[in-house]
């Protein structure tokens, strides 16, 4: 089934020269995990805020083509029915606080969703202990650093469980080892639960093997949509700017020197360390 | 010259962020500071360019303590990019931007106009001279960021996390860009979880964690020493991760370039088939 589609869709911002995306027609379907990725500049951010409306409710401008959101047409419906079902979690987490603490952040939207309290407090709770803040909550959040910020903007979207999270460059201030927990924690919602995962990232290193299928965007254009073993085993994406993992990337130039090691693209260092321990066993 | 001795730092909450640390950052360094979030890393750079004033202890620049000279004193010598850009950036359009601090620091026009023009280019922000920086995507924001700072060409650079929302061409740029800064001796301090990166760079890297330094080292070396990165809330780079599941076969496990990578992996195969 498909979640997510959209037709031709091509937006201009107000006053903007040209179009920041220029005619995407995707389709994602439900229970997908979706990487989106592509050089800065080229309108990620930008279709990610069509998903939820902001584009074109808050933004203005010129949307055309077609979108189709969970059931929904994110262009007439109010932005406050889509955050039922679509949560975005910002690019930058300071946009995004606004509460005179981190529990009040987390459990705004679902005060917005007039949930019972006893509810809420639960949810609260989990969200932040996924996020491991438990010990910040009554901090302001302007008062902690940038990676603890981060954390509660990702908190407050997974508090409300959505259908379907669409995550902006989510860890960017994250340090290494956390940034890999909450991939395993969006990673679990989406298997276990069927959340339908939209993800941009620059770091594919950290991202690539979670991911069913990836977009690969340049100039406001989808340049390349699918498997994503096939599309990071390529040339071209890496001349467009994609950061390739390292893994990928050793497993592509080994092949170019004429290495036997299988057809089936590693994304992951176990992967290729896999890979690398038969070619060693053969010889 | 950044020496750092027995530093603490309170914030006026009262929560202590950090906990009594002691470095020294030799001219025409590249240092990398990083560490789990909350870890101090902010609060300690800060204070490289006199934005916060230790607690207790002390932080001399260039032998001259930070308490007793003026951030404006400091701030000509050293270039300070903010973690978050939305906290620089204040002008109308980029261009502005860019010659504010040109401006200040008393650049004539010709000058200004060169600086500008290279540090456009150098950021892939040419396009974008008239707009406001408010209408740009995250990571051309960041790029204002750290264009207007690279313009003037300050002794020592501070960035905090440069690599935020860079796809790869712009980051190898800036790698490359700090390489040149560093043949040119200056002192290049990056604080960044961007472990790729780092391993591209191989700059010394300082460890915190709790507010306190607790590794101090090669890149190469720290990086490939999974005990010390873990306490840290680091990961392996993804070239070291695969070379430390290797080490059975008799493979190095400092290794964390793919080119080298490469060499490595082909030489000992030929060695296996002789
Ligand atoms: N303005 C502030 N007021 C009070 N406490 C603060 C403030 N900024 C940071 N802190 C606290 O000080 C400690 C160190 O914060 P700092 O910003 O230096 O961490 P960091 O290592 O840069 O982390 P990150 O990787 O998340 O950016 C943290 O516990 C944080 O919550
Ligand atoms: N509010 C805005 N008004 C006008 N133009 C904008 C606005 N936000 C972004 N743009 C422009 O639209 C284009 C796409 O921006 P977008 O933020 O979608 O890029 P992105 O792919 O998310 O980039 P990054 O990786 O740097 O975050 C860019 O050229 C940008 O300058
Ligand atoms: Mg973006
Ligand atoms: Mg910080």
């Amino acid at each position: 089934m498909t979640i997510i589609e959209t037709k031709n869709l091509t937006y201009t911002y107000p006053g903007g020269t040209k179009p920041s995306i220029n005619g995407v027609s995707i389709k994602v379907k439900k229970g997908e995990f979706v990487l989106i990725t592509g050089p800065s500049g080229c309108g990620k951010t930008t279709l990610c805020r069509c998903f939820n409306g902001l584009v074109p409710h808050f933004y203005q401008g010129e949307l055309k083509g077609e979108i189709t959101v969970a059931g929904m047409d994110p262009t007439t419906h109010e932005t406050h029915a889509m955050a039922k079902s679509v949560g975005l979690v910002f690019q930058n987490p300071e946009n995004q606080l606004f509460a005179l603490s981190v529990e009040k952040d987390v459990a705004f939207g679902l005060e917005n969703l007039g949930m019972p309290r006893e509810e809420m407090r639960e949810r609260v709770e989990w969200a932040l202990k996924l996020t491991d803040i438990h010990d910040l909550r009554e901090r302001s959040p302007h008062e902690v650093s940038g990676g603890q910020q981060q954390r509660v903007a990702i908190a407050a979207v997974l508090a409300m469980q959505p259908e379907i999270i669409v995550l902006d460059e989510p860890t960017s201030f994250l340090d290494p080892l956390s940034a890999e927990k909450i991939f395993e924690v969006i990673h679990e919602l989406n298997k276990e639960h069927g959340i339908t995962v939209v993800l941009v990232e620059h770091r594919l290193d950290l991202t690539a093997k979670y991911a069913d299928h990836i977009i690969i965007m340049d100039e406001g254009k989808v340049c390349f949509d699918g498997n994503p073993r096939e599309i990071l085993n390529t040339e071209e994406t890496r001349l467009i700017g994609v950061g390739i993992p390292k893994a990928t990337l050793l497993y592509h130039i080994l092949k170019k020197e004429g290495l036997k090691l299988g057809d089936v693209t590693p994304l992951s260092s176990e992967e290729m360390a896999k890979l690398l321990q038969e070619a060693f066993k053969i010889k | 010259m950044i020496e750092v001795e027995n530093l603490h730092f309170r914030y006026p909450s009262g929560v202590e962020a950090l906990k009594g640390v002691s470095l020294i950052i030799k001219k025409g360094e590249f240092v990398a500071i990083m560490g789990q979030n909350g870890a101090g890393k902010t609060t300690l750079v800060k204070h490289f360019n006199g934005l916060l004033k230790p607690s207790e202890g002390t932080v001399r620049v260039d032998g001259v303590e930070t308490t007793k000279t003026s951030v404006a004193a400091l701030s000509r010598n050293a270039g300070f990019v903010f973690q978050n850009p939305d906290h620089q950036l204040f002008s109308e359009t980029v261009e502005e931007e860019i010659s504010f601090a040109l401006k200040n620091f008393g650049f004539d026009e010709e000058t200004i106009e060169k600086r500008i023009t290279w540090a456009l280019n150098l950021l892939a922000l040419a396009q974008y001279r008239k707009t406001s920086p408010f209408l740009l995507s995250g990571g051309e924001r960041k790029r204002v960021a750290l264009a207007s700072v690279l313009a003037w060409n300050p002794e020592t650079l501070i960035l905090d996390e440069p690599t935020i929302g860079q796809d790869y061409q712009q980051k190898e740029k800036l790698r490359q860009f700090i390489v040149q800064m560093q043949t040119q001796g200056k002192t290049v301090v990056i604080v960044t979880h961007d472990v790729e990166f780092v391993a591209e760079c191989n700059p010394r890297v300082l460890l915190m964690k709790d507010g306190g330094v607790v590794a101090d080292g090669e890149g190469r070396e720290i990086l490939t020493t999974p005990e010390v990165l873990a306490q840290s809330s680091i990961v392996l780079p993804q070239i070291a991760q695969v070379f430390l599941k290797l080490e059975s076969l008799g493979l190095p496990k400092d290794v964390i370039d793919v080119y080298e990578a490469k060499e490595i992996v082909l030489k000992n195969l030929e060695k296996r088939r002789k």
